[in-house]
């Protein structure tokens, strides 16, 4: 196997979080022309939830999947162009197919850690059509290492070229993060990843310890734009392993200029840690939620830090944003009860 | 009463649960119940139940004609390709339970009349039978809408080994079967495994776009769609409104299993068994009895 350390570029696809989703075709475009020449192995573009994922449930994009992929692979010419996809939102026929004709040359197919099985047909019939896999365990965090490797061996036994543990919640404090990443690089046969989120301030350092436990796939994004406190801001990171003396083959000054010449302007906000993420990441729920959260709290006049609790002790999981309000609702009544109780 | 004889193919969850709701049938009763491994614990069910199994699958009622006259397939799609012609040739009134779009889709609620007259049914999927008649509901009442989206939301307990490596004909048939239902022009369906211990109950979102919603008739119809649909699958309940907000009308439902063979939060197993045992009685009655 390859031990190269390369990057998986996910900002066009995590910062889609961050803006709700409204993801414009000319960010698109201005951005992969700047980014194309920097040493990335691929830029993952799309909805924050992958292919297929426009929806009332979790947002509507603001142009079509493959509007997003057309665009970008118009500008793509050295580094390849990826799609997400979570089995349940997208689909072969209405998704996987459009993309492999709009260009897309790996994909990430991506799940909950503790449901591997259901990546198998896309897994198996994105390698039947000779293109580039990697399945995603998301939520590592609710799932202990011996889980976690048996679902990481189902997922090399479809075919995939890698396993990639996503840190959606942004959860992980770094001996959780070395210790699976070690587990896994001890017990399978192919590329090991990491991706990130900064709600305990520990994206670039726990992807640097995922380095060092041997994962050869970090990915991240440009600015750390993704969704919550966002993910591994890959320009710091790839300046942090130039001084470490870590051959990264990424141009740091390329990164900058997409950072500043492009996303800076696509954020609405800096990205930053709010007292949303923290409490999110605490929770252990998926970051992705805050908007929705947020939303909720107001419409029913409740603390968003309760709601992400209590999402944190029912144990949800993204996809599942329409618990958001279930939560709300059943807080706004405890509320209401309490308060009649009391004299 | 002379009962009418079923065949079950597939040993897994939903097979076994066929079985036991079977057992209670004042109409039907199980004449083989076939699958390919011979140690399941379907199989063990079936043996404490003095039901006659095989191993042998689709072939024992090739073998053996007379042991039924109506199948229940609860395989998968690809299976289901193989074993539908032979039953077609068998003359064998077919509900297929696997999301293979073979037969003619039936959603009891909706359509039960013209799948009687068909020799093979298709019962969809789990997410589509608990929301289709929802859909169905609002586009009686609203009929110029253009986008539903439904969500399925599944405990991982509940989704068997063939749910799950059949996720991606699942979530395209529910897709496909809202707008063929429904003619809404354009729909999507969402399907999540929620691994959440103790297992959550079975709760579907539905989400229709709209601008000017008529709350009151919306409520009318889904709750009397509710009422039909509780008629076979008495686990059926709307949760949640319609609730009108930004542009959209939200409602949403809970399944409770019946807990036959699985537990209670199983309600994706419940809704779908429910269904093809409710067609298969009502086909005995109406055809064979």
């Amino acid at each position: 196997m390859d031990n190269k350390l390369i990057f998986f570029d996910s900002t066009l696809r995590d910062g889609s979080h961050a803006v709700s989703h409204k993801i414009e075709a000319e960010n698109i475009k201005n951005y992969c022309r700047e980014i194309d020449d920097a040493g990335l192995h691929v830029v993952i573009v799309g909805h924050g939830n992958g292919l297929g994922a426009s929806s009332l449930q979790v947002g509507l994009s603001a142009i079509t999947d493959n509007k997003m992929l057309e665009t970008a692979h118009n500008e793509l010419k050295k580094t390849k162009l990826g799609a997400f996809l979570i089995p349940g939102f997208g689909t072969i026929k209405d998704n996987l197919d459009p993309a492999i004709d709009r260009g897309v040359e790996l994909f990430c197919v991506a799940v909950h850690c503790t449901e591997a099985d259901v990546t198998k047909q896309h897994i198996e019939y994105i390698r039947t059509k000779g293109k580039e896999v990697y399945g995603v365990l998301m939520m590592y965090h609710m799932a202990n290492k011996e889980q976690l490797l048996e679902e990481a061996l189902k997922i090399q036994s479809y075919g995939a070229q890698g396993v990639i543990l996503m840190d959606s919640a942004g959860a992980s404090v770094p001996k959780l993060v070395s210790d699976t990443i070690k587990c896994f690089v001890d017990h399978l046969n192919i590329r090991v990843g990491f991706h990130a989120h900064n709600n305990l301030g520990l994206a670039i350092s726990n992807s640097l310890i995922a380095i060092e436990s041997g994962a050869t796939i970090i990915d991240g994004t440009i600015r750390g734009f993704g969704a919550g406190a966002g993910n591994c801001q890959l320009e710091v990171l790839a300046g942090l392993l130039s001084k470490l003396n870590i051959d990264t083959g990424l141009d740091l000054y390329k990164l900058m200029d997409a950072s500043d010449n492009v996303v800076a302007k696509m954020m609405k906000v800096p990205q930053e840690i709010t007292s949303m993420s923290l409490i999110s990441g605490l929770a252990g729920v998926f970051s992705g939620f805050a908007n929705n959260v947020k939303k909720a709290a107001i419409r029913f006049k409740v603390d968003p830090r309760d709601i992400f609790i209590e999402l944190g002790r029912r144990k949800i999981v993204a996809g599942q944003e329409d618990f958001i309000v279930d939560v709300a609702i059943d807080i706004a009544t405890k509320k209401a009860k309490d308060q009649s109780l009391s004299f | 009463m002379k009962k009418v004889k079923v065949g079950i193919i597939g040993t897994g969850n939903i097979g076994t649960d066929l079985l036991v709701k079977i057992q209670r049938s004042e109409i039907l009763e199980c004449g083989i119940f076939a699958g390919r491994s011979s140690d399941s614990n379907g199989i063990r069910k079936a043996e404490q139940l003095g039901v006659t199994t095989s191993c042998d699958s689709i072939k024992y009622i090739q073998n053996n004609p007379d042991c039924c006259e109506i199948v229940f397939d609860a395989t998968s799609s690809k299976i289901h390709l193989y074993n539908a012609p032979i039953l077609k040739s068998l003359k064998k009134y077919t509900i297929d339970l696997t999301p293979s779009q073979v037969g003619k889709m039936c959603v009891p609620a909706i359509n039960m009349a013209e799948c009687l007259n068909s020799d093979n049914i298709n019962l969809v999927t789990c997410g589509g039978q608990a929301t289709i008649p929802i859909v169905y509901a609002i586009m009686k009442v609203h009929p110029e809408i253009e986008y539903v989206e439904i969500v399925a939301s599944i405990s991982s307990k509940s989704a068997g080994p063939g749910t799950r490596a059949n996720i991606d004909e699942f979530t395209q048939t529910t897709r496909d079967a809202i707008t063929e239902f429904t003619g809404v022009k354009r729909a999507k369906a969402i399907i999540v495994l929620n691994p959440a211990e103790p297992p959550v109950l079975m709760h579907n979102t539905i989400y229709a776009k709209m601008e000017n919603p008529n709350i009151e008739r919306l409520h009318i119809e889904i709750m009397a769609m509710a009422k039909k649909i509780q008629k076979y699958v008495p686990g059926f309940k709307i949760t949640l409104g319609p609730v009108a907000e930004n542009n959209r009308v939200t409602t949403m439902v809970e399944v409770v299993g019946l807990g036959d063979f699985l537990p209670k939060y199983s309600g994706n197993l419940d809704i779908i068994t429910c269904a093809a045992v409710n067609m298969a009685e009502e086909y005995a009655k109406k055809k064979i009895l």
